[in-house]
């Protein structure tokens, strides 16, 4: 403002847009934040912007910029930001500040390919400049302060006058809407505080009728956002009930209106970006680990052998529910296959997580198959109930997020070869930032997809013998959620694994740790078995996935031991393990000797032998995504069967629990 | 000098790519050109060696005013202690075996983006042709076209300490 000598109006004051207008410093004093990790330009931005008389701040590092965002919400009316930074991207500070600031964001480059430039569209900005940029460039960049503004206003007059509830409120022009909402914007934000709730009430209503104070998406108000639109399922979510859900005193329906058409776009845009066949890969990054792998072990022979683990079950239902939450378990990408992933990713969480670890993951839609497979099994009520347990798998899985973190380091590793979408789990890492309370919106949707594990679980007897969860779909759910409350060392150690894993070595082994089950599985003992199983059952088409969720399980380090696809997502893991002591006898590999279990829990998880398990069919269920769904349930099926002939030194008949596990 | 130059820009009607070189001499002469020749003479790197800025760096010169006299000056500083880094870390990554090509682009993405943010016309050529070969991943073509660009570079410096004299 200091450029604006004469002018008494400014973009923070609440002085009438009209004045400002009139006198010729508009647009002075716009308050600019500048972000570029290289100097010079920095320096020759700045210089520029204060030639057009802005306030201008800058920055060279991406972190301190949104730290400044966070803090002053209020403090500025426009960024503009480089694309190719060290510590973030310029796109996901471009998508951060678009959701949690709603603030006009420019993006620039000295790269003017039409790629990057479309990239910068889609993720929302404004404006793309190329380098190097010319004052005249600058000059016009207030004209994108004052059109979002006009959309918000035109947004909430629109929202208004169909929304009986809003009553009075009236919509000043949009001419108005830039300055003066500024002012109360600032205003309006810096009282959006949970304890300031009354305030901010008070400032709604006295500048309703004139001014429309601008929200602020605080990064815990989305948090808030994300859950009711992950409870209300991104097909239902309209902003009315989730405005309910959020319960936040002076949020409008506009606000959320606004805040969900952009969450949309964003979502879409992950998804976009993921271009996996299965389009799974953008909903698989954020799922936690721990639930992908649980899930998709739930192929019949899993769950049987799950039963034995007990936890299993449970715990893959919890876990997929997890996943399902969206947490940072990138490994769940595995456990996704098994829900329906499309149905999961229909919303692209966004929060999704990717643990470090992801590298490609295979992404190899087979593996996504896996899960497809297991749907289709799901009996309506079973998805329901998988449905409901996901749902309440929800609050959980924020508490199990650290877990679920760790074991998503060990998940991801499992999956890597999974998923394909390195970048989105990138992205998704951002966005998640380990924050629990996002669950992927995909969450309460795809379990209904995923009628299948649930369908299984509720199948496997096993669940109920073990430590006790119900494995019931429904209860499972509820179950598995008092479980990794509860069980959180346990769960840690289980979830990382594939789910199957997890939910056996934790519960059986409790102290399962990924490493620990790594090296377990390390023989690789199950993997050619499973692999060989899958070969037979389904000649569909030996999908990497299968054999690389077998792999993936086992550890990535053994992968070697499968040809090419061991790459098994952890899902796969867990169905190894029981593959292999299944498969003991059937693929003539060795690793199918007892220490298959191993594989869950430094082999106190089960004892179960693997030569107990002769029915390569049973295996063949954890291949889920081998088969199609056709196959899978009927896969499943068969090995339910076969579960019966096989040996009862698992206790497996028709999952039966498993006493002679030890535990 | 700058602001003569801003000054007799706007009066120009034939342009060099200076946009004002050419007449500007010959208008001075008029005026008191004799005190001033050898100083616009020393002053216009771009006249003697043309190519080497171009319009971005009188869009520097434009920002220049009262508040900030040495803007340009400061503005060239930083670029040289920004590139020098850079410099020195492709010189290193060029020794290392495997040269790590995506780390090269990288670096040179930047130092193509400062040294367009200046104007410095040449030594953003040879960054274009120096990223090319990058990405063929051309180790000879990448070790000469850099020798080439801080030939450039130091031309340019050269050149703009003449400028600042």
């Amino acid at each position: 403002m200091n450029l604006v000598a004469s002018s008494s109006v400014s973009w923070k004051s609440n002085s009438n847009n009209s004045d400002r207008v009139e006198k010729n410093e508009f647009p002075a004093g716009l308050r600019v934040l500048v972000v570029d990790d290289d100097p010079t330009c920095l320096m020759i931005l700045e210089k520029m912007l204060r030639n057009c008389h802005y306030e201008v701040t800058k920055s060279n590092r991406a972190e301190i910029a949104l730290s400044m965002l966070r803090e002053n919400r209020n403090g500025f009316d426009i960024v503009i930001s480089d694309v190719h930074m060290p510590d973030m991207d310029g796109f996901k500070l471009l998508e951060h500040v678009g959701l949690e600031m709603d603030l006009p964001v420019i993006m620039m480059s000295a790269d003017d390919s039409k790629d990057v430039v479309m990239k910068g569209v889609t993720h929302g900005a404004c404006d793309y400049l190329i380098k190097p940029v010319r004052i005249e460039a600058l000059k016009n960049i207030w004209q994108h302060v004052i059109r979002k503004k006009k959309h918000e206003w035109k947004d909430k007059d629109f929202e208004q006058s169909t929304n009986v509830e809003d009553g009075d409120q009236h919509q000043k022009p949009p001419e108005d809407v830039d300055y003066s909402s500024s002012a109360n914007e600032g205003n309006w934000k810096s009282s959006k505080r949970r304890k300031e709730e009354e305030d901010e009430t008070e400032e709604r209503d006295d500048t309703s009728t004139l001014k429309k104070p601008r929200v602020v998406w605080s990064v815990e108000l989305h948090q808030q956002f994300v859950q009711a639109v992950n409870q209300l399922g991104i097909d239902k979510a309209v902003p009315k009930k989730i405005l309910e859900l959020m319960n936040v005193p002076g949020l409008t329906r506009e606000n959320v209106a606004s805040h969900l058409q952009k969450y949309r776009l964003y979502l879409r845009r992950l998804s976009g970006v993921s271009q996996h066949q299965n389009g799974l890969n953008d909903s698989f990054m954020g799922h936690p680990e721990a639930a992908y792998g649980t899930m998709t072990s739930f192929s019949g022979l899993e769950l049987q052998a799950l039963a034995a683990t007990g936890q299993l079950p449970a715990q893959s239902l919890a876990t997929f529910q997890a996943a399902a939450l969206g947490r940072s378990a990138t490994k769940s990408a595995i456990s996704m296959p098994l829900v329906d992933q499309r149905n999961l990713f229909s919303f692209e969480n966004p929060k999704l997580r990717y643990p470090e670890g992801q590298q490609q993951l295979n992404n190899s839609n087979k593996q996504i198959n896996l899960l497809h497979g297991i749907p289709t099994t799901m009996e309506p009520k079973q998805l329901a109930d998988l449905h409901q347990s996901s749902q309440s798998f929800v609050p959980m899985n924020m508490q199990g997020n650290a877990r679920m973190q760790q074991n998503n380091a060990l998940l991801m590793h499992m999956s890597q070869q999974q998923q394909k979408q390195p970048s989105r789990g990138q992205m998704l890492n951002e966005s998640n930032n380990g924050q629990v309370s996002r669950p992927p919106l995909s969450m309460s949707q795809p379990l209904s997809s995923n009628g299948i594990p649930a369908a299984i679980l509720s199948r496997n007897g096993i669940v109920d013998n073990v430590r006790g969860p119900v494995y019931n779909p429904v209860s499972q759910a509820s179950s598995m959620v008092d479980f990794s409350l509860n069980q959180t060392t346990e769960l840690q150690n289980s979830f990382p694994l594939v789910s199957s894993n997890s939910g056996m070595s934790t519960l059986t082994s409790k102290r399962l740790i990924p490493e620990e089950v790594n090296s377990d599985i390390k023989g690789s003992r199950g993997f050619p078995v499973g692999y060989d199983i899958f070969e037979e059952l389904h000649q569909q088409k030996s999908q990497d996935w299968g054999i690389q969720n077998v792999g993936s399980a086992f550890g990535a380090s053994d992968h070697s031991s499968i040809p090419g696809t061991l790459d098994v997502s952890p899902s796969m893991l867990v169905q190894q393990g029981i593959s292999s002591m299944k498969k003991n006898g059937q693929n003539g590999n060795s690793p199918m000797g007892e220490p298959q279990l191993n594989l869950f829990s430094g082999g106190n998880l089960l004892t179960v032998k693997a030569e107990q398990l002769p029915d390569t069919s049973y295996q063949s269920n954890f291949l889920l995504e081998q088969f199609g769904q056709d196959d899978l349930m009927s896969a499943i099926l068969k090995q339910q069967e076969s579960v019966g002939e096989v040996e009862t030194e698992f206790g497996f008949d028709g999952y039966p629990p498993l006493d002679n596990l030890p535990v | 000098m700058l602001k003569s130059s801003k000054y007799f820009r706007s009066s120009l009607g034939e342009r060099n790519f200076w946009g004002f070189t050419k007449c500007f001499i010959e208008e001075k002469r008029e005026d008191e050109a004799a005190d001033w020749w050898p100083s616009w003479t020393s002053l216009r790197p771009l006249d003697v060696s043309p190519g080497y800025v171009d319009e971005q760096f009188v869009e520097l010169e434009e920002l220049q005013d009262d508040a900030t006299p040495n803007f340009v000056e400061e503005v060239v500083s930083l670029f040289y202690e920004d590139s020098a880094r850079l410099i020195h870390a492709i010189d290193q990554s060029l020794e290392n075996h495997p040269i790590d090509f995506a780390k090269l682009d990288n670096y040179m993405y930047q130092f193509k983006g400062s040294s367009s943010s200046i104007g410095a016309k040449k030594v953003k050529t040879e960054c274009t042709q120096f990223m090319e070969y990058c990405r063929a991943q051309n180790v000879e073509g990448c070790k000469r076209t850099f020798q080439q660009l801080k030939g450039e570079y130091t031309t340019l410096q050269r050149k703009l300490e003449i400028y600042f004299q």
